[in-house]
């Protein structure tokens, strides 16, 4: 009836879990109490989560990489407490069973709970509206890729409290991920949390690749296209092509743990290294597509920031494509030790290595851009000359690691986890979080204290330096990874500081947080009136902050690159139209949160084996879908006269800007 | 519900284009070419199974091989079944284009009764092979033949299904903007799965028999 | 604003302070046998001819940001110079010059530092056969018939050949003071020649994490001159212990931290035993069975030996 579920699958002896379940579960609830006492529940309902609306998508998205990074950090805080406590034969406090769960869910969290959302949430919230298009080709498919995200997030969380996570390190090589070697439910759950998300993922790369090539506002040549939205665009690129791979790996995976099949086992015929080689051939790409969208962020900030043109538009692109399909063909240099032979080996390190050269194109592109322009020294600016100098160490130490020969004495070992978050972290989460203070603005119609955003840039780069390097010369000591102990006294005073650097990261996540706290008090103060509170130059600041809920009354003049700077350069900017036409929008659906709540039942079914209620929850699934295809909601029309009293307003705030009644600092709207 | 027509091909209604702007172009055009890219990497999944068996082809684990366990004549009664079912498909489908909605549902049903066949005689060899103890929990070999066959045959499944609820949706309402490009899709599928068939018979069944 | 500058050279300081504190343990750095020293020279080379790029970044980052700050009036201002082509061709060129001498020196060290191949030696190699259990290391001296768990003891200044399978997951044998590291996979036999160019005592690892006990799954490798090795060998054939097959199968059940163990005589052929126990795992092989009822040739006995690794 409950296949292998019991009471016994609570941890009730591990009081560190116990406590972790209690919080959440006492914080959840008082979230909960809180949306029932203000009344909220109809506005979340019928404004965010039946919402097919692109921004608030994006927001959700956000939101929920942003609870997954205190997750994931908190994670990073016990290991490294671990690790700094238990040297010298020192047990520490975390028992093995509990740490080696820690490191897996540590990796899964980050990569694609808290990385992966991020991106999307940004692409979400601003793709289209860089290419002028009032929404994305399939809302309703936007609305179900975010809800199979959070089927994901729901299923890892769950394991904390409820049975057991993967304990094979994020990456799950069998045969210690197969039955025999991993008889507990957490190779299942890792399976299905990335099995459901990962179709959520791809899903979001059909849906932005039609956007993409369909629904650029007329004039817009794909070359022309921002920065951002064509390293969106290779991502997605990217992930249709690969997040294939990864479906099939894990449903391989999924045979043989639920119906014998040999795929990878030991025994039998099976081949764990082909796990590897799929693992790795999807796993690659993948790091790829984080780090692109990051590199778009920083196109975008540079480039306003400095108050110039970015230096060789159509080379960034050029560059971003050559580095997605090399992307696609190095995955072997993640396991060089496994004895392909030299031939091989030389063959995968060269082509590794060629993606340092793109890669440089783009730092030096963004040198040039700083060159001989005015460079304002605004939060989104820091972590981008952050980024410029920490990613070029961690591409540096990335090429070294391509090298075979080097590879044979640095592989697995603490060498390659430093040089990993060192362009995670410095590439893609100091993108993200510029990006984050760079729209904010746009999302919610105020700035983010500026302050607050600076304190917590320098904590995270100096907590970043203090972590990692230490790191790096522990690689060059011998130590390998996943250890949950260590016995040599020469590692411990390296360990001991990377704890400090772990907590340097912390105070810098408490400052985002107050950021946060602040600039909501302090909104009326900040808020962005025009739309455009950094003198932009792409279209998404050409519309309100926040944007109508259409995005644009009518679609945008778009001829050349950067076609709000053009606008403004020459007087169009803000120009009333004429007339105004209908408007034809989707409406909202229950149904992406049905179908992913189903799934969720569906995937936590399948994790205890209680086959019946998976059954019943995937035929209700495809029930529920098929039910909402034949409903063929062909959404509704926003009269012209509606359009024009949205419009309307703006203007009248515009116009009282322009005559100086606001507090707003921006009062020449045209300025380029 | 509403019975605006905003997508699909020829012959949805004008009256109210010049009020409104899509800012968009055809939202059918739009479906089918996102359609096309999900079978991209529709494409790149059944590589990977490929990829699979390539690899696992002669792990037999002392067990039998392709040719102890193929039979090349019913599998050419399969591939008869899948490629005629995609033949009149095709008919169907230009019945759609000529408006003749009682054509669709006949070579519908017709391609339906050849996909089920195909199905059947599918399970039909499956049963026989577990029957036998040539399951897939028996070799790598066997894992991997299992997994690429039944893949392509979960496919199929789905796609009568779908064929299933077409016919519903045809016959109750006719041929509108909507169905016209779900049939489109379905289309899509269905000779893509024809076109990975060929491929399983090549890879799998003709090369395993030499 | 000089706090720019700063927290730039800080993440310096703290770097090299760091490789600067205490030079001498840095094991990777300072090996004992040629092949770890070949490896070492390769990521000074591949470090330094990378620094030609990364220093000149970095201190155009920092002084490209000092200079053109909005505050500094003075400096030109060219809101719409955006192309150069003369700047595209040196940032494409330069850098794949770099890549070109990098790659250079990454195909041929690749063929040198192959694992697989056998060290150019005047010496008789030692053959040392490793198997990876859970969660400790057995290795086998074949040509002397004595096997060990979680230590090895060779002669300094003679190749050893390494021979490497494993009877449980996949692990990572791993001598970071000798070189570089090989997987150890089950069914399979991975290939490494090491040797060591002075006496000592070196610690071994297992660098793929591969359960419960991957921590504890340490070794310990000692070269010793050759007089030293034979007496050790003599000492070990003392032994009260043999490696059987009962005792394998009693070794091969999952334990950590296993103290040091000595065996005087070993089943022979044992290594490759171990492999064969993984019969599916080769290709070919194929036994014609048409119809006939399953279980001939010890086709199950892959099954069985998979039940016995996983107790």
């Amino acid at each position: 009836m409950f296949g292998k579920l019991s009471l016994d699958a609570i941890p009730f002896h591990e009081p560190i879990v116990m406590i972790t379940v209690a919080m959440i579960a006492i914080g959840g609830a008082a979230l909960l109490g809180l949306i029932t006492y203000f009344k909220k529940w109809t506005y979340l309902y019928t404004e965010w989560l039946t919402s097919v609306d692109h921004k608030k998508i994006g927001v959700m998205y956000i939101i929920i990489a942003m609870v997954m990074l205190l997750r994931g950090f908190a994670d990073a805080v016990l290991m490294r407490s671990q690790l700094a406590m238990a040297t010298e034969g020192s047990p520490g406090y975390l028992p093995p069973e509990h740490y080696d769960q820690i490191f897996t869910a540590h990796g899964v969290i980050m990569i694609i709970f808290m990385a992966m959302p991020f991106f999307t949430g940004l692409m979400n919230i601003v793709v289209p509206l860089q290419i002028g298009a009032r929404d994305v080709a399939f809302p309703f498919l936007n609305s179900l890729s975010l809800y199979l995200l959070i089927s994901g997030v729901i299923l890892v969380n769950v394991s904390l409290g409820v049975g057991e996570f993967a304990r094979t390190g994020w990456v799950a090589y069998p045969p210690l991920s197969e039955l025999g070697y991993s008889p507990g439910v957490g190779v299942d759950y890792y399976i299905w949390a990335l099995q459901l998300s990962g179709l959520g993922t791809t899903l979001t790369g059909v849906n932005f690749l039609v956007t993409v090539l369909k629904m650029r506002t007329p004039g817009m040549k794909l070359m022309d296209m921002p920065i951002f939205t064509w390293t969106c665009t290779w991502a997605n690129v990217l992930i249709v092509a690969s997040f294939p791979i990864l479906t099939g790996t894990l449903a391989f995976l999924t045979l043989d743990r639920y119906l014998d099949f040999h795929i990878f086992t030991n025994e039998l015929g099976g081949n764990p290294m082909m796990y590897v080689n799929l693992f790795w051939a999807w796993g690659h790409p993948e790091v790829y597509i984080l780090i692109l969208p990051a590199f778009g962020v920083f196109s975008e900030v540079i480039s306003t920031f400095t108050g110039k043109r970015l230096f060789g538009h159509h080379s960034m692109i050029y560059a971003s494509g050559a580095i997605s399909i090399l992307g696609f063909m190095v995955w072997l240099h993640h396991f060089f030790t496994m004895g392909s032979g030299a031939s091989v080996n030389a063959f995968f390190g060269l082509a590794t290595m060629l993606i340092s050269i793109p890669t440089g194109v783009k730092l030096f592109n963004w040198l040039f851009t700083i060159y001989q322009g005015r460079l304002r020294f605004t939060a989104p600016v820091l972590w981008t000359l952050g980024f410029m100098v920490t990613f070029s160490i961690g591409g540096m130490t990335g090429v070294l690691l391509a090298i075979p020969g080097a590879d044979f004495v640095l592989h697995n070992s603490l060498f390659v986890i430093a040089h990993f978050h060192n362009v995670i972290i410095g590439g893609a989460v100091f993108g993200y979080i510029a990006g984050f203070a760079f729209w904010f603005p746009k999302a919610f119609g105020f700035k983010l204290n500026e302050k607050w955003g600076k304190a917590a840039f320098w904590f995270w780069i100096s907590g970043f330096y203090v972590a990692f390097m230490p790191l790096y010369a522990l690689g060059f000591m011998g130590m390998t990874r996943r250890l949950n102990t260590t016995d040599n006294p020469d590692w411990t005073p390296y360990l001991h500081v990377a704890f400090v650097g772990a907590l340097l990261i912390a105070v810098g996540i408490a400052c985002q947080l107050i950021q946060i706290f602040v600039s909501i008090r302090d909104r009326e103060q900040n808020r962005d009136l025009t739309g455009d509170p950094w003198n932009g130059h792409t279209l998404e600041w050409s519309t309100s902050s926040p944007p109508p809920f259409y995005n644009f009354a009518e679609m945008p003049k778009a001829n050349e690159i950067d076609p709000w700077y053009a606008a403004k350069r020459d007087g169009e900017a803000y120009k009333v139209p004429a007339k105004y036409s209908d408007i034809h929008m989707p409406n909202n659906t229950a149904t992406g949160m049905v179908m992913g709540g189903l799934l969720t039942v569906f995937g936590f079914a399948m994790i205890w084996h209680i086959f019946w209620l998976a059954a019943v929850s995937l035929i209700g699934t495809i029930v529920y879908f098929v039910i909402h295809a034949a409903r063929d909601d062909q959404g509704y029309m926003v009269p012209a006269s509606e359009v024009a009293r949205i419009e309307g307003e703006q203007h009248a705030i515009l116009a009282r800007v322009r005559n100086g009644q606001t507090n707003s600092p921006v009062n020449k709207l045209e300025q380029a | 519900m509403s019975n605006l027509v905003f997508d699909g091909a020829k012959g949805h209604d004008h009256g109210h284009d010049h009020e409104h702007d899509h800012g968009h172009h055809d939202a059918g055009e739009m479906k089918i070419y996102g359609f096309w890219i999900y079978l991209m990497t529709d494409c790149i999944l059944f590589a990977s199974i490929f990829a699979i068996y390539a690899v696992l082809v002669n792990n037999v684990a002392g067990g039998p091989a392709g040719h102890d366990i193929f039979e090349l004549p019913y599998v050419l009664g399969e591939t008869a079944c899948l490629l005629l079912s995609s033949i009149t498909y095709g008919f169907a489908m230009l019945a759609m284009h000529k408006g003749n909605k009682s054509g669709v549902l006949g070579w519908l049903f017709v391609t339906f009764l050849f996909g089920l066949g195909f199905i059947g005689m599918e399970i039909n060899e499956f049963h026989l092979l577990i029957s036998e103890g040539y399951g897939p929990n028996r070799s790598g070999f066997l894992s991997a033949f299992f997994t690429l066959v039944g893949t392509h045959g979960l496919h199929v499944t789905s796609g009568l299904i779908w064929m299933a609820i077409m016919m519903y949706q045809v016959s109750k309402h006719g041929l509108t903007g909507t169905n016209q490009t779900r049939l489109s899709m379905l289309s899509l599928f269905w000779h893509f799965l024809d076109v990975v068939w060929i491929c399983v018979f090549t890879v799998v069944y003709l090369m395993g028999t030499i | 604003m000089s706090k720019k500058r700063y927290p730039r050279f800080f993440g310096f300081l703290a770097l090299f302070s760091m490789l600067l504190l205490s030079g001498c343990d840095y094991t990777l750095l300072d090996p004992k046998g040629h092949v770890g020293v070949q490896e070492r020279d390769l990521i000074i080379t591949a470090t330094l001819l990378m620094l030609l790029v990364v220093v000149p970044v970095i201190f155009m980052t920092i002084i490209f940001a000092w200079k053109y700050r909005a505050t500094n009036k003075s400096a030109t201002y060219t809101p719409d110079w955006a192309h150069s082509t003369r700047i595209e061709l040196v940032v494409w060129l330069v850098p794949l010059a770099i890549i070109i001498v990098l790659g250079y020196v990454t195909y041929k060290s690749t063929h040198a530092l192959d694992p697989y191949r056998p060290l150019e030696s005047d010496v008789k190699p030692v053959t040392i056969e490793v198997v990876a259990l859970d969660w400790k290391w057995l290795f086998i001296y074949p040509e002397q018939g004595i096997a060990t768990v979680n230590k090895i003891v060779f002669p300094a200044n003679t190749p050893i050949n390494f021979r490497i399978t494993s009877d449980s997951v996949m692990n990572s044998f791993f001598i970071p003071a000798l070189g570089g590291q090989i997987y150890a996979m089950a069914g399979m036999q991975t290939k490494l020649h090491l040797i060591a160019n002075e006496n000592g005592e070196f610690d071994g690892i297992s660098a793929n994490y591969s359960g419960a006990g991957f921590t504890g799954m340490k070794f310990k490798a000692t070269a010793t001159s050759q007089a030293d090795f034979d007496a050790w060998v003599a000492d070990v054939k003392n032994s009260p212990k043999t490696l059987a097959t009962a005792e394998y199968a009693a070794l091969a059940k999952p334990s950590e931290r296993n103290p040091v163990e000595l065996y005087s005589s070993v089943t022979p052929n044992l290594f490759q035993i171990i492999i064969d126990k993984y019969e599916g795992m080769k290709p070919g092989k194929i036994v014609h069975e048409k119809k006939e009822v399953a279980g001939t040739e010890g086709m199950d006995m892959g099954k069985h030996s998979a039940a016995q690794a996983e107790e």
